[in-house]
């Protein structure tokens, strides 16, 4: 039986703890991949993958990741809501890779809402 | 959907939809038996005796924000369609689904990104233990997140960085694992 080994485990939680210890642990941002069937069929593992990738890079911390059920708008996905600290929820639709990559580093990370790709706009 | 590993993320995210807080998956390929076997197991509050008897017609679900649920359904053509047969039990201690495949179907699907399916489900539903196994032609490969935590004690298992390396960490060894090295 393969199994992880307790000391790969070891040395990996020494790694991060020493990387995390300087760091602030709260989280400012809630984002939701909303993975209902019709998420999951759309692609909402690739654009998770994805947002992964950049919180890896961008060495963020304080970004909370969730998965959501189906909002109803199943045309509409990959959804995804992006929350920073107490302001209004904002829902994008047709999420793929590169528009998620655009919302991390503008959205999330300055504030700025992508309003092109919202799912509805006054 | 275009891989099998996508309808894994599909059922595991219903048990935890019905409040479960451990999901067992496990993946067994038998290519002399040529049998290819998913089972997903929760510990929810289950299905009702009712639904369950219609639980795959599509018109069946127990949403709110649309009247159809495709989840269950799919995973049972699919199946069904490669030479398989789709079973589901439930209890209020949790639900089982099995789903098995003739391994060298032409019409079935490939496992595709399962590490994906693994880290996606852990990342994100905070708080949940899950089980991964994986069996190929017997030999076997157990990924378990309560261990896991047990080891990085404070650290949690969401951080980037560690969900980075412990990717890595299950690639490798499931690759190792097809290719028989121990």
């Amino acid at each position: 039986m393969a199994k992880l080994t307790i000391n790969d485990l070891k040395k990996i939680k020494e790694d991060v703890s020493k990387a995390t210890s300087v760091r602030n642990m709260e989280e400012t941002s809630v984002v939701t991949v909303h993975f209902g069937t019709c998420g999951i069929a759309a692609g909402a593992r690739d654009v998770m993958n994805t947002l992964m990738n950049e919180i890896t890079e961008a060495d963020v911390h304080d970004v909370k990741v969730l998965s959501g059920g189906c909002l109803g708008m199943c045309s509409s996905e990959p959804n995804v809501t992006v929350q920073i600290k107490q302001d209004e929820p904002i829902i994008y639709q047709n999420i793929d890779g590169n528009k998620i990559r655009q919302i991390f580093k503008r959205h999330i990370l300055k504030g700025e809402v992508q309003t092109e790709f919202a799912l509805a706009k006054k | 959907m275009r891989e099998l590993s996508l309808h894994i993320i599909d059922v595991a995210e219903n048990g935890i939809k019905a409040s479960a807080d451990f999901i067992y998956i496990e993946v067994a390929e038998d290519i002399p038996e040529n049998e290819f076997k998913i089972v997903i197991e929760d510990n929810g509050s289950g299905i009702p005796e009712e639904m369950l008897k219609n639980i795959t017609d599509p018109f069946v679900t127990s949403r709110t924000e649309r009247r159809v649920g495709m989840g269950l359904s799919l995973l049972k053509e699919a199946s069904e369609r490669c030479g398989g047969v789709f079973d589901i039990k439930s209890s209020d201690k949790g639900t089982i689904v099995t789903a098995t495949f003739l391994h060298d179907h032409i019409d079935r699907a490939p496992l595709g990104d399962m590490t994906s399916t693994i880290m996606t489900l852990i990342i994100g539903n905070h708080g949940i233990d899950l089980e991964y196994k994986h069996i190929f032609n017997k030999k076997d490969f157990i990924f378990n997140t309560k261990d896991i935590k047990e080891v990085l004690d404070e650290v949690p298992i969401t951080d980037p960085t560690v969900l980075g390396k412990l990717r890595t960490m299950v690639d490798e060894a499931v690759k190792k694992l097809k290719k028989g090295i121990d």
